[in-house]
């Protein structure tokens, strides 16, 4: 073993000799990463490009926000108590999630049911009270057809409440994996994803509830 | 419970590390990992109650409220992404956060730039009525 590579002794870019070794062999400066850092990379750049599809929603939505058409404004319709309730299910939910992540840490069926039982039931209060809130609006003759200004409301809450319901179904599955087949790698690999999407979904939402909502709710004297 | 986890599990993007407190290397125990969550979890319900607030008071100067809400709600997807997310600004993380601000950029540009590009349309374009009486 007398390669030039393995007498670097402390390379200042490559740092100490096995990792300069294996640096010059190719492999980048900590060796082939491994598969959970792989798979959370992966899934990091799905959920930006997710972020990014609803930022175009984001800009349909500002745009549009002044053409209500004669019908209902934002600051007439939105309700921010219901707005308010919706926020805590999410972040408590998303605080549940993280404790079901450190239970999966300790290999702990139970806590790992639980708390993903919580950030179910806290996930489906949330898209209860958005089904409600929007039938709510459509009786109320604000439908997404009344006004380009609803079409995009519509589109963009929507999306977001189409998404949590996506990740319960995803849940529902998750619980059902770890009851049947355990903590094993590819299925603990899959809930390293389902944690960052739900997680997205939260910050998402503070976007919606602060940008939308709020915003939205202020006298029209007020806004930009 | 046992006190040494195996973090093959958890919201982390990138590479294993204690959030918050502790150099790198200084062991990850389940007592700091949740005081972590609840950490991030505190600060976003203060942010959260704080732009409810912000709304409903006369303490603020009122044409400012819209930036207010705005600064809130992107000081707390900053808290998000650290305690939920575990973006760090470790070298581990490189990729993760230089793909984070690649997003950002495209972000800022498809909002500010429908934005701009529009108000500059509706400046240009004549009004509906204007319209409709030159047609007749």
């Amino acid at each position: 073993m007398s390669t030039p590579a393995l007498r670097v002794a402390h390379d200042p870019v490559f740092g100490p000799p096995e990792a300069a070794r294996r640096a010059i062999s190719g492999h980048g400066s900590g060796g082939p990463a491994p598969k959970r850092i792989i798979v959370g990379y992966g899934f990091w750049i799905f959920l930006l490009s997710d972020v990014i599809m609803f930022s175009a929603f984001f800009a349909a939505y500002a745009v549009l926000f002044k053409n209500t058409a004669g019908g209902p404004s934002a600051h007439e319709l939105f309700d921010l108590r219901n707005t308010a309730v919706q926020t805590a299910c999410l972040l408590a939910s998303t605080f549940t999630c993280g404790m079901a992540s450190l239970a999966v840490g300790q290999r702990s069926q139970k806590w790992t049911q639980l708390a993903l039982l919580a950030t179910g039931l806290l996930g489906l209060a949330f898209i209860v009270l958005e089904v409600r809130e929007f039938s709510g609006f459509i009786a109320r003759g604000a439908g997404p057809g009344r006004s380009a200004f609803l079409s995009s409301f519509f589109t963009l809450v929507g999306c977001h409440g189409v998404h949590v319901s996506a990740g319960l179904l995803w849940l529902g599955t998750m619980m059902a994996q770890f009851f049947a087949k355990g903590f094993r790698q590819d299925i603990r690999h899959r809930f390293l994803c389902f944690s960052l999407f739900w997680h997205a979904l939260d910050i998402i939402w503070v976007a919606i509830f602060s940008l939308v909502y709020l915003v939205g709710s202020l006298p029209p004297e007020l806004l930009p | 419970m046992s006190n040494e986890p195996d973090y093959e599990a958890g919201s982390y993007v990138g590479e294993d590390r204690v959030v918050g407190d502790g150099a790198p290397g200084e062991p990850r125990t389940l007592r700091r990992e949740v005081r972590g969550y609840l950490l991030g979890l505190a600060l976003a319900v203060a942010l959260t109650i704080a732009s409810f607030w912000v709304v409903g008071t006369n303490e603020v100067y009122r044409p400012g409220l819209a930036v207010a809400i705005l600064v809130l709600a992107v000081a707390q997807m900053g808290i998000h992404l650290i305690f939920f997310l575990h973006i760090t600004t470790a070298p581990d993380n490189a990729n993760n956060i230089l793909a984070l601000a690649f997003g950002v950029l495209i972000v800022c540009l498809i909002v500010f730039g429908s934005l701009w590009v529009m108000s500059h349309m509706n400046h240009n374009m004549m009004t509906m009525d204007q319209l409709m009486r030159m047609q007749r």
